[in-house]
Order: structure tokens, then sequence, then C-alpha cells
């Protein structure tokens, strides 16, 4: 992060922006509730559920409690079976190490599989500044790269498109016709990737899971696009922030049946590569060199911040994306940062800073979806409240919202104050109530009565009616027989 | 008769009283004496969710003292209940005297439905009403207190009410708080979707455990000019 205080992302009017989109709608309104039919589908399936989803946050929380020597582990059994690794304190340094790899290399024509830790150092640009050609081949940000956009969800990059808007742009940039059918869309795709796969001098993946125990580095994915990137090109990069180590192998299984599940509703992945090193000698296929590039990019701030630490436990499932009632309205862009949705609105504002995030964890009505299928049981909803407190602190929240705060707490530390307010508010609203309800608010509550009416002030609070209340007549007097409607207003 | 304080709640207080009135009257019939300290007013869930913790601290305090001598707190709405029980303790972390205080206090609070089923392990409690009744799961209680059977136990074993299935029953109906001021359309949209299940899940009402949630739907319904009515499952289980 450079010394300039960033501008800060929009979050009330990218979203006011994207319920505009109808085509955004659409898409995410299909894809989304697919996707949850699937997981819960999947996660009906396994009886110990739970089981895994304790056994993972365990693994993971052990994980970052000993990072520095699973790490010094992984670092150690990568090289001993003929790879390199690289450590990596920020985006511009993770840039430099692989742009640094291609040039040496003579690497010009680069392929890269899906990968949002690349996206997060915006690795793209910079290798084509350097100038190589970089081709996405997984098929989401093969799309978004045709398009010239940015992921908007962790598995499926580019929910938020149509399939006719897929033939479109296949149409205008490709060539091809106007396909209908996925299918055909990917056999679009896959075609003019073939040759890229065999041209490639250079290969660049993320890393699912590291296994400290092994030096293994494991890859998941559903269309193969990983397994030639990583075992054509004769030169494999792969890159990881350092959350991704476990520490055996033995631990993998708990992630991979959580991570399919989770993410797609799958019951396993179509492809887990576990990649050992480069090729050795005898060996007829993989890589002649292998560099893991571990980039820290601030994580090491979020692994020191006790009430934010266990968002480092994410897997990148998209579990949290895909029920959040916020995110298939808005998506994935919305949010202004290479991670979207709930996990996105708790890691950005302390990757980038509360200046520039500070606004997105208030964009949530703390529903606590997103926790429930976490498959790593990450409190995203504590998380959100944590950093709307620092927000505060901060001074990143506007004036009203201050003025607002201390007024009422200043009227509700009082009961003879709040009764002084209720009586002025019932006063007041013979301004607004009409037939019994209130239609239009002024500012700073006209926000409300936009999409629903207000109920208006009792001519009598509870605390009024106590004092005829307590007289003990629960048993013989009811409700609809003291007054017929019972509902609110 | 056990005896157990009720929290009213701000909202339910100057807003709507007669959720109060019903929810003594089923305590009442469920074997409580029912107090109500006068000192009462709001738990802070609403400036502390808005990222004001130092404000929630002096509210929670002045509660704390207003129930230290309760023996149980019951209130009719979810959120609240859950503001003390998970969030108190957290709150005052760094205030050890009060800290104690706030943990022991979240143990004794509840919200209604869970008192009545999971405490006294009541559900019968002889109300009538007759109407095709939706039941939304308020997210507070449905994810911080794990209200899942208790409301809808109480709902079956009240005579002539039919209890039709809403679909997506458990997402949120976009109140939020502050976010339905500040998120408006957003808001609105989840509300909208919400409003849609209900009317097409066939009802003739709509409840839940928690008057925020409701008001937001009650208004969201009038403003459509639907016929569906939303009214508190405290409501539904003192008629009769």
């Amino acid at each position: 992060m450079s010394g300039q205080r960033p501008s800060s992302i929009d979050i009330i009017g990218n979203i006011e922006r994207a319920l505009q989109d109808s085509a955004l709608q659409r898409s995410l309104g299909v894809a989304l509730p697919a996707f949850r039919m699937q997981r819960d589908a999947a996660v009906a399936e396994v009886p110990e559920w739970e089981d895994l989803r304790v056994a993972a946050a365990r693994i993971k929380d052990f994980a970052l409690a000993h990072l520095d020597g699973l790490l010094t582990r992984l670092e150690a059994q990568v090289t001993a079976r003929g790879g390199l690794v690289h450590w990596a304190a920020d985006a511009e340094a993770a840039r430099q190490i692989i742009t640094g790899l291609a040039r040496t290399r003579g690497a010009r024509r680069i392929v890269k599989s899906k990968s949002m830790t690349t996206e997060e150092i915006h690795l793209n640009a910079a290798l084509q500044a350097a100038g190589a050609t970089v081709v996405e081949t997984d098929l989401g940000e093969y799309i978004l790269q045709l398009a010239g956009e940015a992921p908007s969800h962790l598995i499926a990059p580019a929910v938020h498109k149509s399939t006719a808007a897929v033939a479109e742009l296949f149409s205008a940039r490709l060539g091809a016709p106007r396909y209908q059918r996925p299918e055909d869309l990917a056999r679009v795709a896959r075609e003019a990737l073939r040759s890229d796969f065999l041209a490639a001098d250079m290969g660049v993946s993320g890393v699912n899971f590291a296994v400290a125990e092994t030096g293994t580095l494991v890859i998941v994915e559903n269309e193969g696009n990983a397994r030639f990137t990583t075992t054509l090109p004769r030169v494999h990069v792969a890159v990881m922030g350092i959350e991704k180590v476990i520490p055996r192998l033995a631990d993998l299984g708990v992630f991979l049946r959580l991570l399919a599940r989770s993410g797609t509703g799958q019951r396993a992945s179509v492809y887990v590569s576990l990649l050992t090193g480069p090729r050795r000698a005898g060996e007829t296929d993989g890589p002649e060199e292998l560099h893991l590039v571990i980039l820290d990019n601030g994580r090491v701030r979020l692994l020191a911040d006790p009430d934010l630490r266990e968002a480092l436990r994410c897997i990148r499932c998209g579990a949290c994306q895909n029920v959040c009632p916020v995110f298939e309205r808005v998506g994935g862009h919305a949010y202004g940062a290479v991670y979207g949705g709930p996990i996105g609105a708790v890691v950005t504002p302390v990757l980038e800073g509360l200046g520039r995030a500070g606004g997105l964890p208030f964009a949530s009505t703390l529903c606590g979806a997103c926790a429930e299928v976490c498959p790593v049981k990450i409190d995203i909803p504590r998380m959100l409240l944590v950093l709307r407190g620092r927000a505060v602190r901060g001074g990143y929240v506007g004036r009203p919202d201050r003025l607002f705060a201390r007024g009422w707490t200043f009227l509700m530390r009082s009961p003879a104050r709040l009764r002084a307010l209720g009586r002025l508010g019932r006063w007041l609203q013979r301004l607004v109530v009409r037939r019994g309800r209130i239609e239009r608010l002024p500012y700073p509550w006209s926000g409300w009565t936009l999409h629903r009416t207000a109920p208006p002030l009792a001519a009598r609070p509870f605390r009024d009616r106590w004092a005829s209340l307590r007289q003990d007549r629960g048993a013989e007097s009811r409700g609809a027989s003291r007054s017929s409607r019972g509902s609110l207003r | 008769m056990q005896p157990v304080a009720l929290f009213v709640t701000c909202l339910i207080d100057q807003w709507h009283p007669e959720i109060g009135e019903a929810a003594v009257r089923v305590l009442q019939r469920a074997g409580c004496a029912v107090s109500f300290p006068q000192g009462q007013t709001c738990c802070g869930q609403a400036t502390f969710n808005d990222g004001f913790w130092d404000d929630a601290r002096v509210l929670g305090r002045w509660f704390l003292e207003v129930f230290e001598d309760a023996p149980a707190v019951v209130t009719p709405s979810g959120s609240c209940a859950a503001m003390v029980r998970e969030w108190y303790p957290r709150l005052f972390r760094d205030f050890p005297a009060l800290a104690a205080r706030a943990c022991g206090l979240a143990h004794r609070t509840y919200e209604l439905s869970e008192y009545l089923v999971r405490v006294l392990g009541v559900t019968e409690l002889g109300a009538r009403f007759p109407a095709a009744v939706a039941y939304h799961p308020s997210c507070h209680g449905l994810r911080s207190l794990g209200l899942r059977e208790e409301p809808l136990r109480l709902l079956a074993a009240v005579r002539d009410l039919r209890l039709v299935a809403l679909p997506r029953a458990e997402e949120c109906c976009g109140f939020g708080g502050f976010f339905a001021v500040k998120f408006s359309a957003l808001s609105g949209a989840m509300l909208s979707a919400k409003l849609d299940a209900i009317e097409s899940s066939g009802a003739d009402v709509v409840t839940a455990t928690d008057a925020s949630c409701l008001v937001h739907l009650a208004g969201g319904l009038a403003r459509r000019g639907s016929r569906v009515r939303a009214v508190h499952l405290a409501e539904i289980l003192d008629a009769g």
C-alpha cells in the first residue's frame, strides 16, 4: 500500500447501480439459487458434516498458530524435491519475482489457471507490461479476460454474465458463431486455448492447499486447464498466500470434501492435482522448473489481529457469496475489490484499509447465512461488527450517524427521557400519520418510507399500560377478545 | 410460579405495546410471575450494530443495573436476546467487573418462545387462531439463538391454525436496523422477495419472534396493499 490516502469504495453508489442492472440481476438470480440447492443437497448426504467443519477449523487454526514452522517446513520440502521457493512481502514484490522469472527464463507466452491470489497482486498487467502474452485458461477467467473485466465471484468468476452475453463476446472477439448453449461456447474456448497450452513456456497457477509435510501443492478444479497449466509448460510458477499451508497430507481429505460440496455442491471436484516437485529424472512429463511464491500482502497483519485472524481459515469456496442475500442482488463487483461478498467485506478493510473499504462491513443485515454455511466456521457477522466498531473509532463514519448514536444513547440512558421522547414523538407524528400509518418521513428516515410504510407510535406505551396489566388477569383475558386487530400496522 | 422479568424492548414499548401485553399474558398463563422493571429502556443493539460500541456500552451498563436482580429475563425479541447473550460479554470484555455481571445476565436471558419451550417445557397455551399462518424465522433467533423448533412447536399447538410453508423461509427480510435506511433500495429488494414468498404461500398472516422484522414486513405489505397481516408470535399465542 502506498503512502497516499486511497479513494474510498463507493459501496452505496455501487449497490444502487447494480440494482439497476437487469442483466446482472437475472444472471445472479439464476446461478446463485442453483449453487445453494446443489450445496444443500450435497451437504445433506454427509452425516458427519458438522464434525468435518469443526475438524477443518481446528486444522486451520493449528496451522495459523504454527505458521512460521509450517511454512519453513514447506519451503524445505519443496526445495528438497527440486522446487524453488520465493517469499513476497507484498503484491509489488510478488510481481517482481514472477516477471523476473519470466524474463530470465525467456518466457514470452504464459498460460494461467484460475487464481484469486494472482488477481489480488494484479499479475497479468505486470506480465504484459514486461512484454509477455498472458492467457487465462479457466473458462470463466477466459471470458473475463476477453471482456476486460475482473472476476465477480470466488469460484464462478463470470457468474455475472449471461450465456447470451458470452456468445456476443465470443462472436465479437473470436469470430465464433453466436451459440446458445454453454457447451458450445465452452468448445469455442477449448479449441482456442489448445494452441495456447501447447505454445506456452510458462504456466502460472494458484494453490488451494500446500502440504508442509510433503511439499505437495494441491490444485482443485473442474476443467482440467490447471493440470495443463502446471504440467505442459517448462516452467510452473505457483502463487499462494501464507494461509494456504496445511500440516499433513492426511489433513487434505477433510478439506477436499468440504471444498467441493460447499462451493459447487459436487461430491468431489473433477480434477485434484497433487504436485510434488518438478519433473524428476526418468519422468516423462511435468515442468522442468517449479517455483512457489509465498505471499504475505497484509495477511500477517490479519494474523496478528485476534478478532479477525479467523478470516485466514478461508478456503475460498464461495459458499458465503452463494447464500448472501446482499451478494445475490449486487454481485461481486459492487464490493469494489478483488474479494467480494461476505468474506470480502471482512478481508478487504484489513488488506486495503478502513479509509478505503470501511463502508463494506456496513452493507450487511448481519443475517448470518454466511457463517451458517462456511465450511471452516468463520464467524463473518461477528467480524463485520468488529470492523464496524473500528470504522467508528477510526472516524470513518459520517456525522449523522455519530449524532444519532450520541442522541439515542443520551435519551435511552434514562427512562424519564425515553418517556419524554415518546411524548414528543406522539405530538410530532400528527404531521405525518395518515389513516393509522406513515407513508413518508423526512430525512434521515426517508430511506425507510421509500419502500415501506412506517408505524406510528402507540397512543400509550407499554410502560404506561403495565399498571393495569399487572393484576394477573392473564388466565381469564385474552388478546383477541380485547382487541380484534392483533396485527401490526 | 416462575419469576421472570419482562424486557419489552424499546420498539414494542413505544410502537406496539399490544405485543408486550400479549407476552405478559402468555407468560402468566404458562405459570410465570411476570415483573416489569420500570427503569428499562433499550438494550443498545441499534447503536452497537452501527459500530458505536462505546454508546452501546452505556446502554448495556444501564441494562445490567436494571435487570441485575432478575432471576430470568424474557423478551419477545430474538435479536435483543442475542444482543444480551452473545454481545454483552464481549462488549464488556475489558471491564472485568462488568464482564462477570454481563456473563451472568447472558446466561439467564431468553427469547419468549425459547423460554416457554426450552425452559418451562410448555407448548400448549390454549390459544385459538383460525388462520393460515406463515412463519418467518428471524435471523438472530434462528442463527444466534438456534431457534428452529421452538416457535413451530408453539404454533402447532394453536387450535384452528394452519401453518403454511414459506418458500426460502430462512432468507433475511432485509431489515437489518439502519441497513434498511442506509441501503434502502437493497433492503427494499430483499423485502420484496420476502413479500412475494409470503403472498405466494397462501398465508393470511405472517408471524415471527421479532417485532423489528414484523414492522418491516408489515410496512412492505401495507405499501403493496396486501391482504396479509403481520402478527407477532406472542399475539397468536395469546389469541382465542
